[in-house]
């Protein structure tokens, strides 16, 4: 018999440490890893943290109540800092105080930016009074100027005079959380039926898909559009946001159940699932313990990818009147008064709102590319 | 093959039956029936619904009968005689109000999809054959641009540009002189003014899908044997990406039929409310507003339809133009 004495153990190999480290790292360092190479993710990873840091403190980052109505200075122009003019540079940067004037032919009330009064923006200053999380009361502010009786909106204000910045920030907290929980209604729908779907097979498996297909094949908006206008008139907002979250949800959960189906089939016939099979794993331990881990950072990838898809719907429902209503503050609410022609020539700072929501769907659009490719480290 | 497409045909009706019935679902979802809410604002008017009318009309939808009775009565109605219900907000039938506004939304969603096909095509070749190249580049970040802005904001904003820098409104499909007149070259010329700008507003987000997955396709063709084979009997470049790789690299332009159309139909709904074009998007939103459920039903089954048909003659063509698709 001839002995393979030419094989070295494997010890014997030089490796050099780099390797060894890239060896024995986890899947997750190794997705991690991979992951960070990916730059438009890194820094939307970042723009995302600083998004959800301020919509957690949104009381202390807006400079104002976001529901305090100032009659005085309604449908105000943004009073954009200025960092230097003909006077130099400034530091902190300043803004312009106000002058009211009348339209001779409209009567209409405009305001004009008078750049001979100057204020300075400070930070961390005093200001109207707020509760962090609902329960610390304190009334300092991230901006904010010297005296807070003096009009300060940085992004203008709507038709009933209230701030626009304070208004986005607030909405934030509204936008960046409806997807958070759409996705996640999704995703266990999705796990459920699709894995129900993959591992049974047979008849299930023939039913789920055929639902999938016609799901899939009514056109999403006018569908959506139908299912919240079905929603009761005499919710509250509470149920409203609730009620919203299930309808999107109702069409999301249908990628993430493919996916899964997808996996299980695959991994159903792989060696380790048998072997588990063979030494009398039961069948919840199988897909739990066995199968789950293999393929979550697929899963991860799909609902990064099914956030901005949420987002973006909330925003078309509310604009539409058709989603969350005002009081309810979301960056969708606050398209909605742009949807005439009018206003958008008159008062076109109301459009703001479409910058964070452009900047939120792009950083997860990036974040699912990056987490989509590093999903299968040992590719 | 033959075999293939008679199944998928044959498949096409209870799918169509099953949304249907969902649609149905859909409409009888808040409380009360139509009528109710037709007799009650014709009190609020100041008008009244003689009792025969009303009996007629009950009789006429079944308003009166178990659920499933309903949903029969509602599809045998369509089939057989067209008729899809009343609008009480119109106070008029439904098939009077729908064709035209369909007509318009098949028309612009129709003229996206070739203006995305026309856009992609030489895009994504260039990009493929050029990979890594400035413009390569230039055309991804574009594209991801694309997809990243909701096509509703982008008409939002190229509204607002054209009021702040052109001084025009781009809102509709014409003019106000040329609304009602007769077609002419005049009123012809005016509606094509109009008309790209929800064409390029509705084609952004798939063209720059579209060129991401045939740029991918390509790719992979252009690292094949056979290429290089071609290349090493002499084939010219040109000659030889356009008639072999390029072609097989096509699939995703027939199945965006599938794909694509259901978004074009779905975004030309709410792009259409925006620059307020005469397509279903704005009278289906008031009469979902108004729960004018007949005429909401209407248009979201006719959508679904026109989302079906797609994907089945997406389905079809691409077991003809490629062999290798399994249909099994």
């Amino acid at each position: 018999m001839i002995t393979l004495d030419t094989a070295q153990p494997i010890d014997d190999i030089p490796i050099s440490e780099a390797e060894e480290k890239h060896l024995t790292a986890s899947q997750w360092q190794l997705i991690w890893w991979r992951f960070r190479r990916h730059r438009a993710a890194m820094i939307s990873m970042a723009v995302l943290v600083v998004l959800y840091t301020i919509a957690l403190f949104a009381g202390f980052f807006a400079p104002h109540d976001p529901r305090d109505v100032v009659a005085e200075f309604a449908d105000a122009p943004p009073q954009l800092p200025v960092f230097w003019d003909s006077a130099g540079v400034h530091f902190p940067p300043v803004v312009y105080s106000y002058v009211g004037e009348r339209d001779p032919r409209t009567l209409r009330k405009i305001y004009r930016l008078d750049s001979e009064s100057r204020q300075p923006i400070r930070f961390l200053v005093r200001g109207e009074d707020y509760k962090l999380f609902g329960i610390v009361s304190t009334d300092i502010h991230f901006i904010g100027l010297d005296d807070p009786d003096q009009p300060f909106f940085l992004l203008g204000t709507d038709s009933l005079g209230r701030d626009m910045l304070s208004r986005i920030i607030f909405g934030s907290q509204i936008s960046l959380t409806i997807g958070l929980v759409g996705v996640f209604i999704s995703l266990i729908l999705g796990i459920l039926l699709g894995g129900i779907s993959g591992y049974l097979g047979g008849w299930i498996d023939v039913g789920i898909q055929r639902l999938i297909e016609v799901l899939r094949s009514m056109p999403t908006i006018p569908l959506w559009l139908a299912l919240s206008a079905a929603l009761p008139r005499n919710l509250n907002q509470v149920q409203i946001y609730f009620g919203i979250t299930i309808i999107l949800s109702l069409i999301g959960w249908t990628e993430i159940a493919r996916v899964v189906r997808g996996k299980f089939m695959s991994l159903k016939h792989e060696d380790f699932i048998l072997a588990a099979r063979t030494n009398g794993t039961s069948r919840m331990r199988i897909i739990v313990v066995h199968m789950v881990p293999s393929f979550s950072s697929h899963l991860i990838a799909a609902m990064t990818l099914a956030l901005p898809i949420m987002i973006l719907s909330e925003t078309a429902l509310s604009f539409l009147g058709l989603g969350l209503r005002p009081p309810i503050i979301s960056w969708g609410t606050l398209l909605e008064g742009t949807q005439n022609l009018d206003a958008i020539a008159l008062t076109p700072w109301l459009l703001f709102p479409v910058v964070p929501v452009i900047i939120t769907v792009l950083a997860f659009n990036f974040i699912g590319d990056g987490l989509r490719d590093a999903a299968d480290p040992y590719a | 093959m033959f075999g293939y497409i008679l199944k998928r045909i044959l498949l096409f009706i209870p799918t169509l039956l099953v949304v249907s019935f969902i649609v149905f679902l859909l409409i009888q979802l808040p409380p009360g029936d139509f009528l109710d809410t037709m007799v009650l604002r014709m009190q609020q008017s100041g008008t009244s619904m003689d009792a025969e009318a009303e009996a007629l009309l009950r009789e006429r939808y079944a308003l009166d009968q178990p659920f499933l009775q309903q949903y029969s009565h509602w599809i045998s109605n369509i089939v057989t005689e067209g008729d899809f219900g009343r609008s009480f907000t119109w106070n008029r039938p439904v098939s009077e109000l729908i064709w035209s506004r369909l007509g318009w939304t098949f028309f612009i969603t129709i003229s996206s999809l070739l203006f995305t096909w026309a856009l992609a095509f030489p895009i994504a070749v260039y990009s493929a054959t050029h990979q890594y190249s400035f413009l390569d580049y230039l055309f991804s970040f574009i594209g991801f641009i694309g997809l990243a802005v909701p096509n509703f904001l982008l008409a939002l904003v190229l509204m607002w540009i054209g009021f702040s820098v052109f001084n025009v409104s781009m809102g509709g499909l014409f003019s106000s002189e040329y609304r009602d007149a007769p077609w002419s070259l005049a009123k012809f010329l005016d509606f094509l003014s109009h008309l790209w700008v929800p064409i390029i507003v509705l084609g952004t987000a798939g063209t720059a899908s579209l060129i991401r997955t045939m740029r991918a396709n390509l790719l992979d063709e252009l690292n094949k044997p056979y290429v290089e084979a071609a290349r090493a009997k002499g084939l010219t470049e040109r000659h030889l990406i356009w008639k072999y790789p390029v072609r097989v690299a096509l699939n995703p332009f027939v199945s965006s039929l599938a794909t694509l159309l259901p978004t074009l139909i779905s975004g030309a709904t709410i792009v259409s409310v925006v620059l307020s074009l005469p397509t279903t998007g704005p009278m289906m939103l008031d009469a979902l507003l108004e729960q004018d459920m007949f005429l909401a039903g209407s248009f979201l089954l006719m959508l679904s339809f026109f989302t079906l048909v797609s994907t089945l003659v997406s389905d079809i063509l691409l077991i003809i133009i490629d062999p290798r698709v399994n249909y099994e």
